[in-house]
């Protein structure tokens, strides 16, 4: 008996000891951090103009299209909103207003063909609207209303239920090949990569179930994809990025830039990578230490620089969410916990 | 078998396991008759042509969101009840989202935007279907303040069946409705209806509903007359029932959804004969007219693109063919939910998860 309790003791020890380590483990920056040479930038103060009475909540989404006119899908109070910006920030109008498919907004992105694809994982819809503001086609459904109150709920061994090829659990993200195949990161709580053919019918999926293996998921954020139809995925709570081909077949992974929050592949003949290590948005001040940058680098994974930290002035980041890259020393990048958009000019003294 | 209460006696353990056997054996052949049955469709139905177009044109800050109810009337002016405009709210830390969605919206004969009628309606919480009655009366059926609300051609209110409650009763997510007891008792009321029809008398048959498994007949003015059905499988027993159409003679069809039939039923609710080789009757419509017909959607379900085709029927059940699939484009179909027939060869579908209105012109 004695023996036991000795044995217990000894267990509780080493279990106590293993847990206040855990507890006061310092946070790391990202690998790639220290020789990572740093991108001199500038910022636009008060980029977007909006009309009187009308405001951003928390900055969830930002994308341009082809006429460089700015959409973010945002996170107010009474639902979340899309407004639409000209070239120069100012108010143009708002998109979907009061829209069924508008709850808790995650991220808006522009298709070549200025279409506006919202995603939101209140209602676990992908929209997309046409350059008018229409609606014109639907993936996923918004659970019904007689399902009543909806208590986001906790992860267990019986939740999520498997993931089924035409719902989603929380999605967080859309990207599109040339050939407008759609690629969706679903999500929160579903753990996977969905591919459907332009109208919207299943292809396949990619991760069954939540993981630290490679091709398994937790938290993919932020999805993208590049010229030749490869997908980079934000698997974000893994710290890093899994990179696919066009049928989901994994070709890299990129483990030293931190939690990828927000992915953007710019266009143009030589495409680069960006990708936040945003700062936590619930104020963990030592995560914040040491988070908060913006890498850019080559597609194969070779980072080139970075730029950015933490903070609540003009200049500095409040958690970005979206990086909007369509002109690759212009981005604008949407933060959650500063409720803005921002602009930045990268290199504005001209090309080092 | 799991919700029932105490053990089962030790002697019926073999006994339901000799039972499983045999029942599988039987569902074996079931299924055999079934694949037989739906290759044998296959074969014989012929394909409808048809074309179709999205007809309706909405102001920059009106929106549909899932296209449930879809319904003209004499004008040819389109009325639909949408799942739109839902409220939100978001309580402490928990992210709760209430929600609620319905708006009534009427289009002229071209499609164009009319007006919305009853914004803000204390009867609309959660939108299911929408029907035109001979005079142009538009009725609606909402599945979340369980009522049926009948408008005049003007807009306003002229009758109401059932009763929101009072308190909100908020059911958890995934839980199994109970029935009510469905007999026009004291306090007895809707418990999700669906759906709404009427006889030549203005006697008003409503399909009641998911929770509750009944048909209900009232007269023309609002007066309960009785009521039939309860939950199963049987003859005159209902498992979802979806949508409801009635006949120039009186006799009342049924979308029995979950059990994959029409029942049909003459006036007072008598049982006639079924229709079980048309898939799931999400979506049940007569034509009017001296020869009637009668369509019915086989839908696909909200979580899949397989089945959506619509078939054309004799009142007897005869198939004279079907038409469409599931998908988003145009002339494909994304979980039809209502059907408008006024007019044999141009319907009108609403759809669930393409939030649109498609108006077919069918080419027989």
């Amino acid at each position: 008996m004695r023996r036991y309790t000795e044995f217990t003791l000894l267990c509780l020890g080493v279990i106590t000891t293993g847990w206040l380590h855990a507890q006061q483990a310092v946070p790391q920056r990202a690998a790639a951090y220290a020789d990572a040479p740093n991108i001199p930038f500038e910022t636009v103060p008060n980029f977007l103009t909006l009309p009187e009475g009308l405001y951003l909540g928390e900055g969830i989404g930002v994308a341009r299209n082809s006429k460089n006119h700015v959409f973010v899908y945002t996170r107010s109070g009474e639902s979340s909103r899309l407004f639409e910006f000209n070239e120069n920030g100012d108010f143009i109008r708002e998109i979907g207003r009061y829209l069924y498919g508008f709850s808790q907004a995650h991220a808006v992105r522009v298709d070549s063909e200025d279409n506006i694809w919202v995603v939101d994982e209140g209602t676990d819809m992908v929209i997309k609207f046409n350059p008018e503001g229409r609606v014109v086609m639907l993936l996923g459904r918004r659970p019904e209303a007689v399902q009543g109150l909806y208590e986001t709920p906790r992860r267990s061994d019986s939740w999520p239920p498997p993931a089924v090829p035409y719902r989603f659990g929380r999605p967080t993200d859309v990207a599109w090949d040339s050939e407008g195949n759609i690629f969706v990161a679903d999500g929160y709580f579903n753990s996977r990569v969905v591919k459907y053919d332009k109208n919207g019918r299943f292809i396949k999926d990619i991760g069954e179930e939540r993981g630290t293996q490679p091709d398994q998921f937790n938290t993919p954020h932020s999805i993208q994809v590049d010229a030749q139809g490869n997908v980079y995925v934000a698997d974000r709570n893994n710290s890093r990025i899994q990179v696919y081909n066009n049928d989901l077949e994994r070709i890299a992974i990129y483990d030293n830039i931190g939690r990828p929050w927000a992915l953007c592949i710019t266009g143009g003949e030589h495409p680069y990578l960006y990708t936040s290590n945003s700062n936590p948005d619930n104020n963990n001040s030592a995560l914040t230490a040491v988070t908060g940058e913006i890498y850019k680098m080559e597609l194969d994974g070779t980072v080139i620089g970075k730029f950015g930290e933490p903070g609540k002035q003009w200049g500095k980041f409040g958690t970005v969410h979206a990086i909007d890259c369509r002109d690759e020393n212009e981005l604008l990048v949407a933060e959650i916990t500063t409720w803005r958009v921002q602009k930045l000019i990268l290199n504005p003294e001209g090309t080092p | 078998m799991s919700r029932m209460p105490g053990a089962m006696p030790i002697g019926l353990e073999n006994l339901s396991e000799v039972l499983m056997k045999r029942s599988f054996q039987c569902l074996l052949v079931v299924i055999s008759i079934l694949c037989m049955g739906s290759s044998w469709a296959q074969q014989v139905v012929p394909d409808i042509e048809f074309d179709a177009v999205d007809p309706l044109s909405f102001p920059d800050d009106v929106y549909l969101g899932e296209a449930v109810g879809v319904a003209t009337n004499s004008d040819g002016h389109i009325f639909v009840y949408t799942r739109s405009r839902g409220v939100n709210a978001s309580l402490g830390t928990n992210r709760v989202f209430l929600r609620s969605a319905a708006q009534l919206f009427e289009f002229d004969e071209n499609g164009d935007y009319r007006r919305e009628i009853g914004q803000g309606l204390y009867g609309f919480v959660f939108a299911h279907t929408v029907r035109v009655d001979s005079e142009d009366n538009i009725w609606v059926v909402d599945e979340g303040s369980n009522m049926v609300i009948k408008f005049n051609p003007q807009g306003q209110v002229l009758m109401t069946l059932g009763r929101k409650p009072e308190a909100i009763r908020v059911p958890t997510p995934h839980a199994d409705y109970q029935p009510g007891s469905g007999v026009g008792v004291l306090g007895d009321n809707f418990n999700r209806p669906t759906d709404v029809a009427w006889d030549a008398e203005g006697n008003i048959f409503v399909a009641d509903g998911y929770a509750n498994s009944r048909v209900a007949k009232f007269d023309k003015y609002g007066k309960f007359i009785k009521s039939w059905g309860s939950r199963g499988t049987e003859a005159g027993q209902f498992n979802t029932l979806h949508s409801i159409a009635t006949d120039v003679d009186g006799n009342v069809y049924v979308g029995d959804r979950g059990n994959r039939r029409i029942q049909v039923f003459d006036n007072e609710g008598n049982f006639k004969t079924q229709f079980t080789h048309i898939g799931a009757p999400w979506a049940i419509c007569i034509t009017p007219g001296p020869h009637q017909y009668l369509y019915s959607s086989n839908s696909n379900g909200t979580a899949s693109m397989d089945n959506g085709e619509i078939y054309k029927m004799e009142l007897d059940g005869t198939v004279l063919g079907k038409f469409g699939t599931a998908g988003k484009l145009i002339g494909e179909f994304g979980s039809v939910h209502e059907i408008d027939c006024r007019n044999e060869n141009e319907l009108y579908v609403g759809e669930i998860t393409n939030w649109r209105v498609q108006k077919l012109t069918l080419r027989p």
